[in-house]
């Protein structure tokens, strides 16, 4: 008989594989057998555990031992020393930021110990290329109960009573989606949207990689509520390793009878085809979505008809994306009352977040609808990085907005963000500190959605265009006041009269932080001031003669040549020349450059 | 940003002509083959030129121009070739102000072509970016990703010549 | 796929495959001695008949696990049993022919067989 007696889960999530996890897996493997273990201990790769920024992670059960930016170094050691003599090797092991503790089962860390983990209960947990793996952990067994027990009428009713929204922005209730698209039709359209673009937002993503099989199952379940028998994939060609184990992934669930014809005997039929996006941020929005995979160009279509109406290829069809699958199999399993039981009055369930920028434990983090920004900042964030203090969150990408920081006990939840000017989106957390212009955010997104405009509707095509310029001048000391009411007033003309969500939610970084930031803005606009010091053509760089000991190094760095001074004498800038790159300031050993 | 046009005659062998047309066949009859059928296309002839996307118009009965609208709205097709060297000019602040558009204008010179645009004989492309982030060396160049410094433009014959001779 | 039933069997198949993740609290541990001391003196085989044993009762609530050096060398193979409110008991000097009386008598029936203990050698 084999026997395993320790199992070695290596991350290959897209972060950990780009700092080499499959070098990792690799070394692990060839030391194993080195070593003549390769029977007893059993390699497994997995999806994303959520803690990027300590990737590459490897975990080794039964222990449970977490190892973090591992490297493929490190790999012998962990062989000889964890693996043959028993001994886990606690300098790679997790160390919370905030104490010396050094912590050896990854469930004890705090970055996890406050998350609800329903969407990513198996990334990390189950190895998403092994079908066996997935049905180990109940899965399918949703789909069996439903088209075995139950009637479509009643898998909408649990998924409508569950209050369940759509996770991919908008909050759509699903099951509400769902009935819509009931009415009898011969032909119908289950899709999953997996077309996720937010800058900073990689959650789909980590549930394709780490969970795949969640999303055929919850698509079939779909297929069978609405009474639909074809479903459609788009994601997105940036993730290569996500269409990889979706392919792997739609082939093995063939193979067992849970896609094809007569699936559990019942003689219902679906099956699920895969479609690449081609670099088009717009197709994440879902009339576009569809005309994409229609083999047009993806611009949005008006609205009504909806999708549940007339969708793709004009049939009725339902859209939901990655995250909103990975909840249905479980609430068809646990029950509606389960998952109302997690969350807010409104806002039921959890939500997955990326968080990201300027915080200590970046990583993907599921938590209850309703935990403040303060708790996931503070507690499973672990607080600002170099003692610095928290300015703002960002968050639903180049659609939403930023939080303050007098506002980070708010809840997150659908509503008590859109009450303040942002939206839950798909799930961006960018974290900004005192270091962050606010001014040059709104400029950032400004830019993304200018960029990613598809031209169809002239609000869109022209509006971010004028607006980018506008806050461009800001940003370069040109601004006005009235350009400010200016802004304001196109901002609202963007949000009632473009086509699409892109276009209605392009002016929400610029109104968030016009209501909240308006100082800065005004700074920029009548001081010439960038307060954080970030927008370059309102800075001077200066030599602080107290401090400068002559050593030339700046001068000799300079790539304008505008520092001039002689071997141990005060240096000086020639302001005219100097193009505020900052070389000096990052050379100066006596930091007595200073920015101004 | 306009798509340039490219300028490079197009080579397609007539194995690559056998693929595509395996291809379409294999798409004919698939809702929504344009873009399957242009991602795998562009796999075959690591590009998308006019004749690949008039082989596709006849063989999946789509007009042209709404091939070409496809190909020009998503930016991962691609109308040019990458020549075998890719040259890459910074255009950030410092390498502007450091004189980045003499080095940029001395190559559109000796190469003859305009960036975005790639030589005829395949052997050079040229494109402008945003900052590489190593101001201090300013003005920089990238062959095939390798950063060239502190240029000036008859830095550029220094660096092209001998890849110019080594390639015959 | 046929029925609910085909696949209940399938999971049972696959469960067992990744239970050595499941790491339970009310669970019993054993956890063998897996130093290189250990190893030496015979604790492979021993852990694979913990494991084999284990396996063939279909006993559920039983983590084997294995663990480094416990400092007792000429004890060894030294195992340990924890179970939930209950003192460690050690076990020393190892076979896999003891092991098997270990699963029976103390794991399964929970008498603890003392002639194999720690006590009886000091």
């Amino acid at each position: 008989m084999n026997i395993v007696r320790a199992h070695i889960l290596v991350c290959r999530g897209t972060g950990c594989s780009s700092a080499h996890s499959e070098e990792i897996f690799k070394r692990f493997e060839e030391e194993l057998k080195a070593q003549g273990m390769a029977d007893e201990v059993k390699m497994i790769q997995t999806g994303c555990f959520g803690l990027c920024e300590l990737g590459p992670i490897v975990v080794v059960y039964p222990e449970g031992a977490m190892y973090t930016r591992v490297t493929p170094d490190d790999v012998s050691e962990i062989v000889s020393e964890h693996i043959v003599k028993g001994r886990i090797v606690q300098r790679l092991l997790h160390t919370e930021k905030d104490s010396a503790e050094v912590v050896a089962d990854l469930s004890k860390t705090k970055f996890y110990e406050k998350q609800t983990r329903v969407a990513l209960r198996n990334c990390g947990v189950i190895n998403p290329e092994n079908i066996d793996e997935y049905i180990a952990v109940d899965g399918y067994e949703a789909l069996g109960r439903v088209l075995t027990e139950m009637t479509p009428e009643e898998v909408i009713d649990i998924i409508t009573k569950s209050g369940l929204r759509g996770r991919g922005g908008a909050g759509f209730p699903t099951g509400l989606k769902w009935k819509f698209a009931s009415a009898p039709a011969p032909v119908k359209y289950v899709c999953c949207n997996a077309d996720e673009g937010d800058p900073g937002a990689f959650m789909d993503r980590s549930v394709l990689e780490g969970d795949p099989h969640v999303v055929l199952e919850a698509m079939t379940i779909a297929g069978y509520a609405i009474g639909a028998h074809q479903g459609y994939i788009y994601v997105r060609a940036e993730y290569p390793i996500a269409i990889h184990r979706l392919q792997i992934a739609i082939k093995q669930a063939r193979e067992y009878g849970f896609l094809g014809d007569d699936i559990f005997g019942t003689g219902f039929s679906f099956d699920i085809e895969l479609r690449l996006g081609s670099g088009a941020f717009v197709c994440g929005e879902e009339t576009a979505l569809m005309t994409s995979i229609e083999g047009n160009r993806g611009e949005p279509r008006p609205r009504p008809p909806f999708p549940a109406v007339k969708g793709l290829f004009e049939k009725p069809t339902i859209l939901n994306n990655v995250e909103t699958w990975a909840n249905i199999p479980r609430i068809i399993l646990n029950g509606a009352d389960w998952f109302a039981s997690m969350g807010t009055e409104k806002s039921k369930g959890t939500k997955v977040f990326c968080l990201v920028g300027k915080i200590n434990n970046t990583g993907l983090v599921e938590i209850p609808m309703g935990t403040t920004l303060r708790e996931v900042v503070e507690e499973i964030g672990g607080g600002i990085p170099n003692g610095k203090k928290f300015k703002a969150a960002q968050t639903g990408g180049p659609s939403g907005g930023c939080i303050p920081a007098s506002l980070i006990d708010t809840p997150i939840d659908y509503e008590s963000l859109a009450a303040i000017g942002s939206i839950v989106g798909s799930g961006g957390l960018i974290i900004m500190d005192e270091d962050t212009c606010m001014v040059d955010i709104a400029k950032f997104f400004l830019q993304f959605t200018m960029d990613e405009s598809c031209g169809k509707c002239s609000p869109c095509r022209i509006g971010t265009k004028r607006l980018y310029e506008m806050i461009t001048k800001i940003t370069e000391g040109e601004g006005t006041l009235e350009m400010l009411d200016e802004m304001e007033e196109l901002c609202h003309h963007l949000q009632k009269n473009a086509l699409c969500a892109l276009g209605q939610t392009a002016p929400n970084p610029v109104l968030s932080t016009l209501k909240y930031f308006r100082d800065e803005y005004i700074a920029h606009v009548v001081d010439k001031r960038c307060p954080a010091g970030v927008c370059t053509k309102l800075l001077t760089y200066e030599i602080d003669p107290a401090k400068c000991k002559g050593c030339t190094l700046c001068a000799r760095n300079c790539p304008a040549d505008a520092i001039s001074g002689k071997v141990k004498e005060v240096h000086v800038i020639d302001k005219s020349k100097c193009i505020k790159c900052g070389v000096c300031m990052s050379n100066c050993k006596f930091d007595a450059i200073v920015k101004k | 940003m306009a798509k340039k046009k490219t300028v490079v005659p197009f080579r397609g062998t007539a194995e690559q002509e056998a693929k595509l047309r395996e291809l379409i066949a294999a798409h004919k009859d698939m809702r929504g083959a344009l873009m399957p059928v242009l991602q795998q296309a562009q796999d075959i002839y690591g590009y998308l030129p006019i004749e690949v996307q008039k082989i596709i118009a006849e063989g999946l009965g789509i007009p042209l121009e709404q091939v070409y609208g496809v190909v020009t709205f998503y930016a991962q097709f691609s109308l040019n070739p990458k020549g075998k060297y890719s040259l890459a000019v910074c255009m950030g602040t410092a390498c502007y102000v450091k004189g980045a558009g003499g080095v940029l204008e001395r190559i559109k010179q000796k190469l003859g072509i305009e960036p975005g645009g790639v030589t005829p004989d395949g052997m050079f492309s040229l494109e402008e970016t945003r900052c590489l982030g190593c101001c201090a060396l300013a003005p920089v160049m990238t062959v095939n990703g390798e950063v060239h410094g502190r240029l000036v433009p008859d830095d550029v014959d220094r660096i092209l010549d001998p890849i110019i001779k080594d390639n015959g | 796929m046929k029925s609910l039933a085909e696949l209940a069997a399938l999971r049972e198949k696959a469960k067992a495959e990744v239970n050595l993740r499941n790491n339970g609290e009310d669970k019993i541990r054993v956890v063998v001695g897996m130093a290189t001391c250990g190893i030496a003196a015979g604790a492979r085989p021993v852990l694979a008949a913990f494991v084999e044993e284990a396996d063939k009762r279909q006993l559920k609530n039983v983590m084997i696990t294995q663990t480094g050096c416990i400092g007792i060398c000429k004890l060894e193979p030294v195992v340990e049993v924890y179970v939930p409110g209950q003192e460690k008991v050690t076990y020393v000097k190892m076979t896999a022919e003891k092991a098997v009386k270990v699963v029976t008598d103390h794991l399964i029936n929970g008498q603890v067989v003392s002639e194999y203990t720690i006590g009886t050698e000091q």
